[in-house]
């Protein structure tokens, strides 16, 4: 029996007064892919903010494994693109280093550049992060994050912001990140693109609505209770497929119309 | 080409050439985490906090340094510790913080007018009257700043550019700002007798705005950026002799100009860039 990296047990958070996680309690064991989908403002960050240990729970318990190793991608749009700062030196800052040169060893330069070019971006060392498109820069901070040889990787909102076909390659590539045992939590409102194609999701609106398959949690009752809005899922290639529910709208307008 | 040389034949003007280059070297190094951490206001202020801090040790007969060094170290820790809570703006709570230390140091001075150091040696600085041990204190605030800066290379990278991350990453945060909070304060206690409280700010902003201008690396940021102090420190150190100006006047117009070159031209390489 594997031993859970993280368990949060009936874990509260708030900002002041303010309840931004009530009562949620899961497990992360090694080899996890778990998706959190929620509406803005649902503690889907506080969430990982507690996993992280950056903001300590009002009530329940958060348990991390002993001497527990997370690389954490934090969303896009929290990064000041304008810090001097190049490709490898973003990767290179998260090396702990016991020497008194700050200047990277020839072996933790093939280093960086060998994950560079495992994560597709490689040749880019050289070049100031704000030249890169939105996927090569997630994946940058991803090589970051990876740097550590971390045992649960964390994302907020990866996809946010991204094209399609960006997407896909960052599904892509946390699948093939996560196969060999790398545990994997990622954020997400993208329900179609992302959240469907996970083996586990978690819906959050405060509290946990419902956790498990895209299958079992992607059902209208539960869309409503989380996103607080009508949805019907559909299935197109054996997958769930989440659209916005106007029926109840337009039968109100039509009947406003012929009113 | 002997006026050119003039001025080197005084010994007060080759010590004042030296801690000009070496002030605006350590200047210009720390002044890359001061800009980078938008934290220019806070070396403005603190400079006034320790103003407070010189007029008390003079006051009392303490040792300047020391005694200043304190009251500096002090108010960095508060403006830290200020900076990190977001109840009230953190500009509002520097300028409260350092102002009332400003303000106290001048009451000091006035109340207690027979005091040995001067309000205006301290507002505007005597790079020609310093002493061998204000010249080792800098040499020494240097070795240390030099000291501190290469050990902790990618802590302090790291949480200047992503605080948050860094912290989860293993990074104690709370040390490294502190680190750079004494490093800060010790600078601007070493070069504060040579280029003045009002002007400081400028020798912390300025060389690292030009390094900005010119890199996108941060580690060549650090590197031009001191070389910059250094080189705008000797140059106005050397124009103030001929143009009879006040030494910190003359740095800082002359960084003040090397800032519009570099702006100009870099603006001009864009647009460049840009239409071809």
């Amino acid at each position: 029996m594997s031993v859970a990296l993280v368990a949060m047990h009936r874990v509260s958070c708030a900002y002041g007064r303010d309840r931004a996680l009530e009562d949620v309690s899961m497990v992360v064991e090694p080899g996890d892919f778990i998706g959190i989908v929620g509406p803005s403002g649902c503690g889907k960050t506080t969430l990982l903010r507690s996993i992280l240990g950056t903001m300590q729970p009002c009530d329940g318990q958060v348990v991390r494994r002993e001497r527990l190793k997370i690389g954490y991608v934090p969303q896009v749009e929290t990064v000041d693109w304008q810090f001097p700062v190049t490709v490898r030196e973003v990767v290179s800052m998260a090396k702990p280093t016991s020497r008194w040169s700050p200047w990277s060893t020839r072996e933790e330069r093939s280093t960086v550049d060998a994950l560079l070019e495992r994560l597709g971006v490689g040749g880019l060392a050289h070049r100031h992060i704000r030249e890169l498109s939105g996927g090569q820069q997630q994946r940058v901070f991803i090589a970051r994050a990876l740097l550590r040889a971390p045992e649960l990787l964390v994302l907020d909102e990866p996809t946010s912001g991204v094209d399609v076909r960006t997407r896909h390659e960052m599904l892509h590539l946390l699948a093939e990140l996560n196969e060999p045992g790398l545990a994997v939590l990622v954020t997400t409102h993208d329900l179609n693109g992302l959240a469907a194609h996970l083996p586990h999701l978690m819906c959050l609106n405060r509290r946990v609505i419902a956790a498990g398959a895209p299958r079992m949690v992607l059902n209208p009752r539960v869309l409503e209770a989380t996103f607080g809005a009508p949805m019907a899922v559909l299935e197109h290639a054996g997958m769930p497929l989440v659209v916005d529910d106007y029926t109840h709208f337009n039968d109100q307008l039509f009947r406003t119309k012929e009113a | 080409m002997e006026s050119l040389l003039d001025p080197f034949q005084y010994l007060f003007f080759q010590k004042g050439m030296l801690v000009a280059t070496i002030a605006g070297a350590l200047c210009g190094v720390v002044g890359v985490y001061v800009v980078l951490r938008g934290m220019s206001y806070i070396g403005h202020g603190l400079s006034h906090a320790i103003f407070g801090g010189a007029a008390a040790s003079s006051i009392i007969s303490f040792n300047y340094f020391i005694g200043a060094g304190l009251w500096g170290l002090v108010s960095a820790l508060m403006i830290g510790k200020v900076t990190r809570r977001k109840v009230i703006g953190s500009d509002a709570a520097i300028g409260v913080i350092t102002t009332a230390s400003f303000a106290l140091g001048l009451a000091l001075f006035a109340t207690f007018g027979s005091a040995r150091k001067s309000v205006d040696a301290v507002l505007f600085g005597s790079i020609l009257g310093v002493s061998s041990t204000d010249i080792w204190a800098l040499v020494g605030m240097s070795s240390f700043t030099a000291a501190v800066l290469v050990l902790n290379y990618r802590p302090l990278l790291f949480a200047t550019f992503d605080p948050d991350v860094a912290a989860v990453s293993g990074v104690n945060t709370a040390r490294v700002d502190a680190l750079l909070m004494l490093v800060l304060a010790g600078s601007i206690l070493v070069t504060m007798k040579i280029i003045g409280v009002l002007l400081i700010a400028a020798l912390l902003v300025i060389p690292a705005s030009i390094a900005r201008l010119l890199t996108n690396s941060f580690a060549r940021m650090l590197s031009y950026s001191g070389v910059i102090g250094a080189l705008t420190g000797a140059t106005g150190m050397y124009l103030s002799y001929h143009l009879n100006v006040s030494a910190g006047a003359s740095i800082v117009l002359v960084g003040a100009v090397v800032f519009v070159v570099a702006f100009g031209a870099t603006t001009m390489k864009r647009q460049v860039v840009v239409v071809g």
